[in-house]
């Protein structure tokens, strides 16, 4: 049967070339995975979302006050285009808990007494909501009661508002609100020093002096709602109770933060696959056209024993299939073996009821359609040319090569090189564009190692800035109430604390240009020690407002122009005062004044909101008993703690990254390199035979060989870097926000791994080759036309 | 089967050559046993059909390939045994080599195709002496897709002698050319063994062509069939076939 007499054909060309296809396969399997894994991840981020925020009523749109009465409600729900409106109270709160000496920080949330909550319910994982009526009892959010290993019926005790009070703990749950749980002005989940917590209304209300009165509000709206004129309604509502402003999930903490990582899948999933298998598909087609240059004859043959031109492109396009069909297979392998460790990660910091990992069905048809265009376009381009062939045409033997001369034989300079020199660089010549892609290929994962190692570096740097040039308290105290001056000292008297500043911190609004934005106004000691809005303690102005680079740049501001303020507290009252200095920080929305500049802004005598402490760790377990004594402080935030919390999270995921990233590059590097060489030795080895018969010793015909793949990958390393460097410029922009920027810092080490990941790879597919070089059968290569 | 007839000195002497390879399962005894010596100075032609073991006569004088048992001397040195790195060197110093597809590297000119031996060799000529010594000085610049099949055949030979070697091993020069060119490239072979005074090894399968050498050298499977000596060596044009 001559069909399947073509098949053995076919079947014996693919173990010879077993080594060229499965490189291949590898680079389709990469560009599989690395879809399969992000369009299967992001879908089931997506589902698991969707599926909470719709089953427990995630609001639409949020509002926070100082303290409005509750008759404002009515007027809120009969807005048009509103659904559902809830009124709530929501504080900061301190907790202890037996045999953890460190502060913890909580979020404290009501629950309606009699009737379950309209929006945001909780899903219980324990127990249920406290007994109506119960004011000793709490709900804990999830990952803090897991990391701290507490159940239903186990007892916290809490700082509420300065009195300190036994709670019960009635349930443990999650909520819509927290699937991201993060701590005020921090960046990472610490689960065991930050918590969120639910108790009965009548008992915060109590608690927080807030009868008859709520401080948030969050709102459901009508599928065709305008959104725009509902926050503008709800501004102009709150504005004297002390809003800082509506706003919807798009400013939600938490949902910003999952909305950040499905954008980053979506690009994961949409740019490496096309890279990866647009790289697989150049491959196929140096490789297919290889083949079927050796092949011309025997496809002249088939041709000439009356077989049509689709049957022979058909033929090839077998190879191609066996080819994809290898790396679609290993890719969703690889896909699924690597998707259930990272979904797992992602569990530990997105806390959905039900987070399963599920292989998407649509990943699957994405690849395999993604990849099948791209092996037939790169097959029909080979075999077409021959196909179309006549066949006593595709009978006649090739004539030699044509070369051409390069600007090495610029009489000038002609001398300066050797025979071997130019015959590397004429092959280079000879195939531009195949030279070009292969730089190409090699540069990309030149630049994905590059742009893996920036991300690390990068956040580093921004550590650095943010923990040891602006932050460099040990503590954050807020007090319950502005204190007078003098609590500095009563804090300075605890043994263990070494150093205190007194700060000044009122919410504020800020307008320009139609723009505004509500933040906190921080009013810094003299020369601060501790809180540095530059590299050194420079003086503060008595008078103006220095703002940080992100809002003034969002607010279109510099410095010498004048900006408009709202107090969010008190009287509300209006100022315009000048910006007097443009501050550079990585982190959060900063706007700064003299201490003693904003206490005249507010009439007052000199009074703190709060405290920056220094304390002698050694002594760390005195100084928190002693804190957690004084009523009036309101949170202790351990700023030392965040930066390790951070460290922590790097270490534990650098080196998974990394490895990924480097076998990601290394596959592609290696299957560029490998190809090549193994296409170059086999275009080329008569040449190389002749040069040992002339007397050439193997390793100085390797050199030949070797030294154009050198070149290529001498000419990818700095193109890489090009690449690398501008997709760290693009992720820098891309993640640039107002809870953080990520600075644009490159460090020499990214440069040398980018480069060192190449070479490794590069390095091995040689090995391989000198091999190949080594076995040349001199006689045999001479002996074949 | 040794000659003891010639006067000049010995260039290469094999005793008792055998070579055997494996060719997929079929065990191939290519040669079986052959003596011969040859001197300083003459011009032999091997004659024998395909599988007769021509080639892997001269592959194995030349240096290329390894015999299975017996010895290959050249002058004093012996070249059974020695390792591949020795082999190249005796071939980068002694030997050239021009073959039926002339075999030069595509992406050199003519010039540069011969100085890429030259760059290694000891004591070369020129590559433009070398190409005026084969008719080529007017197509020093060219490169291979640009000159016809004798052209590049007669590139080869200029490559092969630049180095002065000892000896010329040719296998089949003329096999891939019409009979015209290939008496063209055969003269410059002859003109090289007389005005050098290199040894000259030719392998072919035309008769004709044994009438221009000093020996004919025949084989037979794996065997030396018959030794003979021209009276009268005739001259490249008088050939034709």
């Amino acid at each position: 049967m001559v069909v399947s007499a073509l098949h053995r054909k076919l079947w014996r060309e693919c173990r010879q070339m077993a080594g060229q296809l499965l490189a291949i396969a590898l680079v389709i399997a990469a560009g599989v995975m690395v879809l399969v894994i992000s369009v299967s991840t992001r879908q089931s981020i997506l589902l698991s979302q969707h599926e909470f925020y719709q089953q427990n009523h995630f609001a639409d749109v949020f509002a926070e006050v100082t303290r409005a009465p509750n008759d404002l409600l009515p007027s809120i729900a009969a807005l048009p285009g509103v659904n559902i409106t809830e009124s709530r109270i929501r504080a900061g709160a301190r907790f202890q808990l037996e045999h953890f000496p460190d502060p913890i920080q909580g979020e404290i949330l009501s629950l309606p007494d009699y009737a379950p909550e309209l929006l945001n319910r909780l899903h219980f994982l324990a127990g249920g909501p406290p007994t109506p009526g119960a004011g000793h009892e709490i709900v804990v959010s999830a990952p803090f009661a897991e990391a701290h290993g507490l159940n239903v019926g186990d007892t916290v005790t809490a700082i509420l508002n300065g009195r300190m009070q036994p709670l019960s703990i009635s349930g443990v749950a999650l909520s819509p609100e927290f699937i991201y749980q993060l701590g005020p002005g921090s960046i990472m989940p610490d689960y065991e020093r930050f918590g969120v917590f639910w108790m009965s209304r009548q008992a915060l209300a109590a608690a927080f002096d807030m009868d008859g009165a709520f401080n948030s509000v969050s709102l459901s709206l009508q599928v065709n709602a305008d959104h725009q004129h509902i926050i503008a309604e709800l501004d102009h509502r709150l504005g004297r109770y002390g809003s800082r402003g509506a706003y919807t999930r798009d400013d939600h903490l938490s949902h910003r933060f999952i909305s950040e990582e499905l954008a980053q899948l979506r690009v994961m999933a949409i740019v490496l696959p096309t890279i990866f298998i647009g790289v697989a598909a150049f491959l196929l087609n140096v490789l297919l056209t290889r083949i079927i240059q050796t092949q011309k004859q025997s496809i002249a043959l088939l041709k000439a024993f009356g077989y049509g031109r689709w049957y022979i492109i058909t033929h090839y396009l077998q190879m191609t299939a066996m080819v994809l069909l290898a790396g679609l297979i290993a890719g969703v392998l690889l896909g699924v073996v690597v998707a259930e460790p990272l979904a797992q990660l992602y569990a530990i910091y997105f806390r959905f009821p039900e987070f399963r990992f599920a292989l998407q069905l649509e990943s699957l048809v994405v690849a395999i359609l993604f990849t099948a265009l791209a092996g037939v376009l790169a097959t029909f381009r080979a075999a077409s040319n021959a196909a179309k062939m006549a066949p006593a045409e595709a009978m006649r033997p090739p004539s030699p090569a044509r070369y051409q001369r390069t600007f090495l034989d610029h009489p000038r300079i002609v001398n300066w090189w050797q025979q071997p020199t130019r015959i590397m660089l004429r092959n280079l010549r000879r195939h531009p564009f195949r030279s070009i892609i292969s730089v190409l290929g090699i540069a990309l994962s030149g630049g994905l190692l590059l742009l893996g190692s920036y991300q690390f570096n990068a956040i580093d740097h921004m550590l650095i800035q943010q923990y040891r040039h602006h932050h460099l308290m040990d503590l954050e105290l807020t007090f319950a109430e502005p204190r007078p001056l003098r609590s500095v000292s009563t804090l300075k008297a605890i043994p263990g604390i070494t150093y205190v500043e007194g700060f000044r911190q009122v919410p504020v609004s800020l307008q320009h240009n139609r723009k505004s934005w509500r933040l906190l106004l921080l009013g810094l000691p003299e020369s601060s020690e501790l809180r540095r809005i530059s590299q050194s303690p420079a003086q503060l102005p008595a008078d103006g407002v220095a703002i940080s680079q992100y809002l003034a740049a969002d607010l279109e501001l510099e410095a010498g122009d004048r900006i408009e303020l709202t107090l969010l507290i008190g009287r509300q009252q209006q100022f315009s005062l000048p910006i007097v200095q443009i501050v550079e920080e990585p982190m959060g929305l900063g706007l700064y004044m003299h201490k003693d500049a904003l206490n005249r802004l507010l009439m007052e005598q000199d009074t703190l909101s709060g405290a920056w402490v220094l304390y002698d760790k050694s002594q760390a377990e005195q100084v928190f008993n002693a804190l957690h004594q004084l009523p009036y402080v309101a949170s202790i935030g351990q700023i030392s703690r965040a930066e390790a919390d951070i460290r922590f999270y790097i270490d534990s995921t650098m080196l998974g990254i990394m490895t990924v990233m480097f076998l990601l590059a290394g596959s592609m590097t290696f299957a560029v390199i490998y190809n090549n060489a193994r296409i170059m030795f086999a275009e080329r080895q008569r040449e190389l035979a002749s040069l040992r018969v002339l007397g050439f010793h193997k390793i100085e015909v390797a050199k030949i060989l070797l030294g154009e793949l050198a070149l290529l990958i001498a000419l990818a390393i700095p193109v890489g870097w090009a690449i690398g460097v501008s997709f760290a410029w693009l992720l820098t922009q891309a993640l640039s926000m107002d809870l953080f920027r990520i600075p644009f810092v490159l460090s020499s080490q990214s440069f040398a791994l980018s480069a060192l990941g190449v070479c490794l790879a590069a390095a091995f597919s040689m090995l391989l080759m000198l091999r190949k070089i080594w076995r040349l059968d001199m006689i045999q290569a001479l002996k074949t036309e | 089967m040794n000659d003891k007839n010639s006067p000049a000195k010995i260039v290469f002497s094999a005793r008792g050559l055998t070579k055997t390879y494996q060719m997929g399962d079929v065990e191939i005894h290519a040669l079986r046993g052959v003596d011969l010596d040859l001197h300083a100075g003459e011009l032999v032609v091997l004659l024998g059909a395909s599988g007769s073991g021509k080639s892997t006569l001269l592959n194995i004088l030349g240096g290329l390939d390894t015999a299975s048992s017996g010895d290959v001397r050249y002058q004093s040195t012996h070249l059974t045994g020695i390792s591949d790195r020795e082999l190249t060197r005796f071939r980068r110093q002694h030997v050239g080599f021009v073959f039926q597809f002339y075999n030069l590297i595509p992406s050199l000119t003519a010039r540069e195709n011969v100085a890429i031996v030259t760059e290694i060799a000891d004591n070369p000529m020129t590559p433009e002496e070398a190409l005026e010594l084969v008719g080529l000085g007017s197509r020093l610049d060219h490169f291979p897709a640009q000159l016809s099949g004798g052209e590049q055949q007669r590139v080869a030979i200029a490559r092969a002698i630049a180095k002065r070697p000892a000896v010329l091993m040719c296998d089949e020069p003329t096999g891939a050319l019409d009979s015209k060119t290939g008496v063209r490239v055969l003269e410059v072979i002859q003109k090289i063994n007389q005005e050098l005074g290199t040894t000259t090894a030719v392998i072919t399968h035309n008769e004709v062509i044994g009438d221009m050498a000093d020996r004919v050298i025949r084989l037979s499977d794996g065997q030396v069939a018959s030794i003979h000596h021209n009276q009268q060596r005739k001259s490249p044009q008088e050939l034709s076939w």
